[in-house]
């Protein structure tokens, strides 16, 4: 009986041997803090020691990158609260002063360019219009005469497409209403971003810049904290400052008062007095998302 | 270890091959090399060096995807005729169909991979170690299903060939149950893709109930034109034998599916157009363009230009039985769906966009590079893999074939007892 | 007939200008009515207020001008309707239903640091929303709310009410066109 011996195999268990050396050594060469960033699971799935770990190894990693000191907190959402909005659409001027004020406070990638908040110039005699209306208009005043100005950015959604459609579950909404992503499990397939029907999600194209000098360093693991490259962020109604009680920054920042915030579950909100006595409207009713975030006239 | 015996037999069939096969090897090796420092400039700088942006954010690489989950589901698709018109080389059909499912397959996974933000990422999805978004991300289905899909088609193909390769007779009842049951899965996988985009009621431009019959209508056009190119080729160059009626039946088949997607298109068009609603706007940018946007429009009519002639030569008896022209109609209706499924679905279901504003969109190079990254490697496997095929059911290569070879190599013989 | 200035007057007088000091002086810490941390405001609650009050932000006046009775105290009061000499940067812009109005319907004829009410009702400047409501009351109802106009803080808690002057010029109320921020960079220039 003869049998051959097998050479192939041989071989086979040496190159296999020098690949996983090889591997190993290269994966070793990434230090155990990018691994354990790798390795970290869904957000909602931790606990809260695991949760204090990853909030403290950030908060040194913010203040090393941006030489400020860097608070995150992952304060949760409180009982009894659902957020609403209502934009007065006859108030709003058009001046973009919440376009920035956010940009400041979320800090969000100044090249590329990130804005939450689209502000859209419409003409008065077309109505709501999208398909005609102008995100890029440049007037040396505002308002211009003959357009009114619609601002959207998330809407919150009572019934959200995004958080259905994400294949990983990296975004969810939190029980006080504010949709919010996990950015450290999003895998960037932007299928959430296809689903949106009001443009309300964005990308981290490139790797996002922010001035240093400009960096807000009060930030919320599920808000504002800076992103990274490759993931999707959006409005998150300032989740850091409504969770301390405080005002979004639109809100605060809009000259003319046109914007509204506040507690839904709440009788007493203005959020509540507008709904029952001003006319309000919602963008794209016929979808059926049922936005938190509502239009009046209050003129 | 016989299997391992059978791998390492597969593999060198694949580094031996004539001067042409060599510079066909050496031209796709080439192309991935080059496409391959495209995709690493994207690694490094991110997706911005792509021509996605916030209003188009799925382009290029997702409508590749799209196309190639087409040709996976149709090239099955061959295998219920096969069945039914009761060819004799069944088997030879049924291994090259799933071959070129396998290596579609594949592709469709890189391009995956390849637009996703955080590619190492990817782990996310498994379920398990991950968290897999099922059943309400239709993403999580397609996971399933192309998956379950690949694994299926792998297992048959490799038993066969295994099989045949010991020259053993395969189990049927192992095998055929398996086959019908890759039909309703390719159908699925194709069905489930189209429901990826339909299930979006923000992009009323897919929101339409026809857009999974229009897949699967357009899988079964242009598919099938691959294998009708495939099988001459395989007729000239080995023993296959399969007769120009079988070929004309496949052709004739093609024209019903056809048939059907013009139809599809045309109820489409009439609904948009004549209710005129505002959801006409992405009908309009791709077929006429938007005010001095008119990009795609080139694209859309080629698109539909290519697939009426083709329509044409193929119903016509004289021109579907003359080869040159049936060559003809299949690269053109082959062409005509790759436009269709990159360009003309993708873009104009984001342009304009939820807030209707219009952002032009065409590949940039770097997305070039990595879709021809990606093809060519896809060609170059199923070149590989036809290879393989090829050698151990037409030109009996086999055990023996490896055996005798062995013997005169420098294999030692070692007495196991005396 | 020209005043004559005893020394009962002067007492009375500088006892005046003090109490108006002190009382601009408080009313630059913005809180007249402080909330604790959570305590909410209502529509409720602020119709039965003690006071009436609302924590606002003082009155914009320009430099100089307050206390008016610096000037006015030696001037002759006159009710009737004339260009006046003096004022003519308001005079000059003034359009707050100009046909029919003019500056004695709201400022007060004698106590020229108070404004005053069709009924004749005296009141502070620090009140003067409730002079705006007199004409634009579903304005001020909104207002008081919080509907209408800027306000800032904490929506479960203090908020911070601006003054209707402090958007809206008293003189010339119609909001005057502003510069825009800078529109968004269109996508396809990242792509050049």
């Amino acid at each position: 009986m003869k049998k051959p011996v097998n050479y192939s195999g041989r071989r086979n268990f040496l190159k296999n041997l020098s690949l996983f050396a090889v591997g190993s050594i290269a994966l070793s060469g990434c230090g155990s803090a990018t691994m354990k960033e790798f390795l970290q699971k869904n957000f909602r799935t931790l606990s809260k020691k695991e949760k204090d770990d990853i909030i403290k190894d950030l908060e040194k990693k913010y203040t090393a990158r941006y030489g400020k000191e860097f608070h995150v907190t992952d304060e949760p959402a409180a009982d009894g609260v659902e957020f609403g909005y209502a934009l007065d659409l006859s108030r709003c001027i058009g001046c973009r002063r919440c376009v920035y004020a956010c940009v400041k406070e979320n800090n969000q990638s100044r090249d590329p360019q990130i804005h939450y908040i689209q502000v859209l110039q419409m003409e008065k005699e077309k109505g709501i219009d999208f398909a005609h209306s102008d995100v890029h208009y440049n007037p040396d005043l505002v308002p211009e005469e003959g357009y009114f100005y619609v601002p959207v950015q998330c809407q919150q959604c009572r019934n959200p497409q995004c958080t259905e459609v994400c294949p990983v579950k990296a975004t969810w909404q939190e029980p006080d209403g504010i949709v919010v992503v996990d950015y450290n499990w999003c895998i960037g397939c932007r299928y959430c971003m296809a689903a949106c029907p009001y443009g309300a999600r964005h990308f981290n194209w490139g790797e996002p810049h922010i001035p240093a000098e400009e960096i807000n360093p009060e930030t919320h693991y599920l808000g504002n904290r800076p992103r990274m490259k490759g993931v999707v962020e959006k409005c998150t109604f300032c989740l850091k400052r409504v969770r301390d009680g405080k005002y979004p920054a639109c809100v605060e920042v809009c000259p003319v008062g046109a914007r509204k915030f506040g507690n839904l579950l709440d009788p007493e909100s203005e959020i509540r007095y507008i709904l029952a006595n001003k006319r309000v409207l919602v963008l794209k009713q016929e979808l059926n998302t049922q936005p938190k975030f509502y239009y009046f006239f209050g003129v | 270890m016989n299997f391992l015996r059978f791998v390492n037999g597969s593999f060198k069939i694949i580094t031996r091959g004539s001067a042409l096969y060599y510079s066909w090897v050496t031209f796709l090796i080439l192309l991935i090399v080059w496409g391959g420092f495209g995709y690493s400039h994207q690694l490094a700088h991110g997706l911005i060096v792509t021509h996605m942006r916030d209003s188009v954010s799925w382009a290029f690489y997702i409508g590749n995807f799209t196309f190639l989950v087409g040709v996976a589901a149709a090239s099955v698709m061959l295998v219920i005729p096969a069945y039914v018109y009761h060819w004799k080389p069944i088997k030879e059909i049924v291994i090259f169909g799933e071959l070129l499912a396998i290596c579609a397959v594949i592709m469709c996974l890189c391009f995956i991979v390849v637009d996703i933000g955080s590619p190492l990422r990817f782990w996310h999805m498994l379920p398990g170690i991950g968290i897999l978004n099922f059943p309400s991300s239709l993403l999580s289905w397609d996971f399933f299903v192309l998956n379950s899909y690949f694994i299926l088609n792998l297992i048959i193909v490799v038993y066969l060939l295994y099989c045949h390769f010991y020259k053993k007779e395969y189990k049927v009842s192992f095998v055929v149950p398996l086959v019908l049951f890759s039909i309703p899965l390719a159908i699925g996988i194709h069905t489930v893709t189209a429901f990826l985009f339909n299930a979006l009621p923000g992009r009323p431009f897919w929101n339409s109930a026809l857009l999974a019959p229009r897949f699967l209508a357009s899988a079964f056009c242009s598919g099938p034109a691959i294998l009708l190119i495939l099988f001459q080729i395989l007729r000239k160059i080995t023993k296959f034998e399969i007769k120009d009626e079988a070929i004309w039946t496949i052709a004739e088949l093609m024209v019903y599916a056809m048939f059907i997607y013009l139809f599809f298109t045309v109820a489409e068009l009439f609904k948009e157009f004549y209710s005129g609603t505002e959801n006409i706007l992405y009908w309009k940018y791709l077929l006429f363009g938007i005010g001095k946007n008119h990009e795609i429009v080139i694209y859309s009519w080629s698109s539909i230009i290519m697939g009426s002639i083709a329509f044409l030569l193929f119903l016509i008896p004289g021109t579907r039985k003359n080869f040159i022209t049936l060559n003809i109609g299949a690269v053109l209706i082959y062409g005509s769906v790759y436009i269709e499924k990159g360009i003309a679905l993708i873009v104009p279901g984001f342009t304009p966009d939820t807030l209707g504003q219009i952002y032009v969109y065409t590949p940039s190079i770097t997305e070039v590079r990595t879709a021809v990254m990606i093809f060519s490697g896809g060609f170059l496997l199923f070149t590989f893999l036809s290879k393989i095929a090829i050698a151990i059911v037409f030109e009996d290569y086999s055990i023996n074939t490896l055996n005798s070879k062995k013997s005169e190599d420098r294999v030692k013989e070692v007495p196991i007892a005396m | 007939m020209k005043y004559y200035l005893s020394t009962k007057f002067k007492i009375e007088y500088l006892l005046f200008l003090s109490a108006c000091f002190l009382i601009v002086r408080c009313s630059d810490t913005s809180e007249v009515y402080k909330l604790g941390k959570n305590e909410k405001i209502s529509p409720g609650k602020i119709n039965n207020a003690i006071h009436e009050e609302i924590a606002v932000t003082p009155p914009p006046f320009s430099d100089g001008v307050f206390p008016c009775n610096d000037c006015h105290a030696f001037r002759k009061p006159s009710p009737v309707r004339r260009k006046l000499e003096w004022h003519e940067d308001i005079t000059d812009m003034f359009n707050h239903d100009s046909e029919n109005r003019w500056c004695l319907d709201c400022h007060d004829l004698v106590k020229r640091d108070s404004l005053r009410l069709a009924s004749g009702k005296l009141l502070d400047f620090k009140e003067s929303y409730k002079l705006c409501g007199q004409c634009h009351g579903d304005k001020l109802r909104d207002w008081k709310v919080g509907v209408h106009g800027k306000r800032t803080g904490e929506w479960n808690g203090k908020k911070q009410y601006y003054l209707c002057v402090s958007c809206h010029n008293p003189h010339s109320p119609k909001f005057k066109s502003i510069k825009p921020e800078a529109p968004p960079f269109r996508e396809d220039e990242s792509i050049k």
